[in-house]
């Protein structure tokens, strides 16, 4: 290894440098094939022309984007106005992947911190236990979530059982539902970039501040947080982009009136509506989102990188 | 030197919290799994232990619909774990051994793609590539995405276990007058046994587990375990679901485990 340089255990080395072309070329095949491929392709149909049952004919429209964001009558033949129903589908999307990123933030944080200021023997156990529920089935999860939030599930028997509640909280098909259904579903991906940053944090900092008469919560805000503050923004976005194109939380746990995006795509393709063009328009401004907050999050890792020399 | 006044590092209610997470991580699991062993034929009323939602798996009258459903989703999670972590190997080792080259950010950001991308996003997005190619949606197509998605997966512990192994055991052995492909099947190969297995492993779970993308790519009539489940909770929810989801759940808690201590095995080298 090259010294203390490789601290961090990046050990890269030459061995096998000239057959890395024949090492790499399965893995560029199959992903060039399976994985960039078919968004290229979807880009492509989301600028053809719908046919009337799924499919599409193969001539150039912007119909799918006319549609996402324009209303044009009935008929299509009036005006142009702002088409607010896409919008608003978006936009709660966005809304309620917030809030479960905020929700998992406020539990996930404490914890993280906690498991990260244990004896260092005991941390792997920890992270261990943090991580099997992400390692089961997602729809699993979320059915066994539904199944323990109905009204005479074990939640509401449990609350009504000590007495806490009279009659049962009315809590599946409700916003908060797909809330904590999304919650559920990623809260160890918040628990675990915090944890390695705060495992990496100096304390002596923090014994610095105290001795300079900081409160611990003045050390912990203006100190600590500071400092871990890549690891926070890593694990909110860990939460919001897989929640954001989430699914299953919205469909089991939302019922029909909290759609979601994912919802929305997933009616042009197996649903009733069958317009693949606009499913495909729908992806790709998802995936246009999505995209957009990696870029400016490993923008802020590299300055983050660069300034720590 | 300072005299701590108080623990700096502790802090009140963090202890409480953690427990809290860890309850909510694992309750609606464990409430499912005591449910499962319910004598009742409602989900609702508890009557006292009984295996006969287990029973109902095998021989009820869906007991078919699941076996297929089972054997199509485990052929196909050993097919795709084996593709994707061989795949994932070989490219590791050019990552990792391949020295500095001008594709190497490329290769990366191409490796990581499924991961980066919405799942429901790559599943529209395959659907509508073998739809454009012409290809007919059934058991293949399932397989075919699967691998692809499951590269990443197997790929990030392959990828840690060789940066922690440094050169010189492959170099010692070619001043030994071993060749390149001795030293890489007879000395890397071996050392990098446990991240292999953690990355199979855990690409045998991402793919048994997946239901978003193959829900989009299977074709009418196949069906996995997931698919399988998600069709019948859409009809309610019923004891037999959870009896299959508290089996497919202990095989995930199991393979996870043995992952985690394969791992852990030889850190302490």
């Amino acid at each position: 290894m090259a010294g203390g340089a490789a601290s961090g255990g990046s050990a890269l080395t030459d061995t096998y440098a000239e057959s890395r072309n024949w090492l790499l070329m399965p893995a560029w095949v199959v992903l060039l094939i399976l994985s960039l491929a078919p968004v290229a392709m979807m880009l492509i149909y989301s600028f053809l022309t719908k046919e009337f049952r799924g499919g599409v004919i193969w001539e150039f429209s912007l119909a799918a984007y006319d549609q996402f964001f324009f209303d044009r009558g009935l008929f299509g033949d009036e005006p142009p106005v702002i088409e607010w129903t896409y919008i608003q589908i978006f936009w709660r999307s966005i809304w309620q992947a917030g809030a479960a990123t905020i929700l998992s933030l406020v539990i996930g944080f404490p914890t993280a911190y906690f498991i990260a200021t244990r004896p260092e023997k005991v941390r792997p156990m920890w992270v261990f236990l943090i991580t099997i529920p992400y390692w089961v089935n997602l729809l699993i999860r979320t059915v066994s979530m539904k199944f323990l939030l109905r009204d005479q599930g074990p939640l509401n028997d449990f609350l009504i059982g000590t007495g806490l509640i009279d009659s049962p909280i009315h809590i599946v098909n409700t916003n908060f539902a797909v809330q904590l259904g999304l919650f559920y579903s990623y809260l160890p991906f918040m628990v675990l970039p915090i944890y390695a940053a705060v495992e990496r944090y100096n304390f002596t900092l923090s014994e610095a501040a105290a001795d300079l008469y900081a409160t611990k919560w003045v050390t912990l805000r203006r100190i600590l947080l500071p400092a871990v503050k890549p690891g926070v923004i890593a694990g909110c976005i860990l939460v919001f982009v897989p929640s954001l194109g989430s699914f299953l939380a919205p469909d089991l746990l939302g019922g029909a009136k909290n759609f979601m995006i994912g919802s929305l795509i997933e009616e042009q393709f197996k649903g009733n509506a069958g317009n693949w063009p606009f499913g495909a328009a729908a992806s790709m401004i998802l995936l246009s989102m999505v995209l957009i907050l990696l870029m400016l999050f490993s923008r802020q890792q590299a300055k983050t990188q660069a300034s720590e020399g | 030197m300072a005299t701590a006044k108080f623990d700096i590092k502790s802090y009140a209610g963090f202890k409480p919290i953690t427990l809290l997470c860890l309850v909510i991580l694992y309750a609606p699991l464990v409430v499912v799994t005591i449910y499962s062993f319910n004598a009742s034929k409602s989900i609702t009323v508890w009557e006292g232990l009984s295996l006969r939602w287990y029973a109902d798996v095998f021989v009820g009258p869906e007991s078919e619909k699941f076996k297929l459903a089972a054997r199509n989703s485990f052929v196909i999670a050993i097919i795709a774990a084996t593709v994707s972590t061989s795949i994932a190997t070989l490219a590791a080792t050019a990552m990792v051994r391949g020295g500095r080259f001008r594709l190497r950010t490329l290769s990366f950001g191409l490796i990581s793609l499924p991961l980066m991308v919405p799942e429901i996003v790559t599943a529209v997005a395959t659907l509508i590539f073998f739809n454009a190619i012409g290809f007919d949606r059934g058991l293949l197509t399932i397989l075919l995405a699967h691998i692809a998605f499951c590269i990443p997966f197997a790929y990030l512990p392959i990828s840690a276990r060789m940066q922690g192994i440094e050169d010189s055991f492959e170099q010692a052995a070619m001043d030994l007058y071993a060749t390149k492909r001795q030293a890489f099947t007879r000395i890397l190969l071996p050392l990098m046994m446990p991240g292999i297995i953690s990355g199979f492993l855990l690409a045998f779970i991402v793919s048994l587990d997946d239901f978003i993308i193959t829900n989009f790519v299977k074709g009418a009539g196949v069906e996995t375990l997931p698919t399988a489940i998600f069709g019948s909770v859409k009809q309610g929810l019923k004891p037999n679901i959870m009896a299959i989801s508290t089996m497919l759940l202990s095989v995930s808690v199991v393979m996870v485990t043995i992952s985690y201590f394969v791992s852990k095995s030889d850190n302490t080298k």
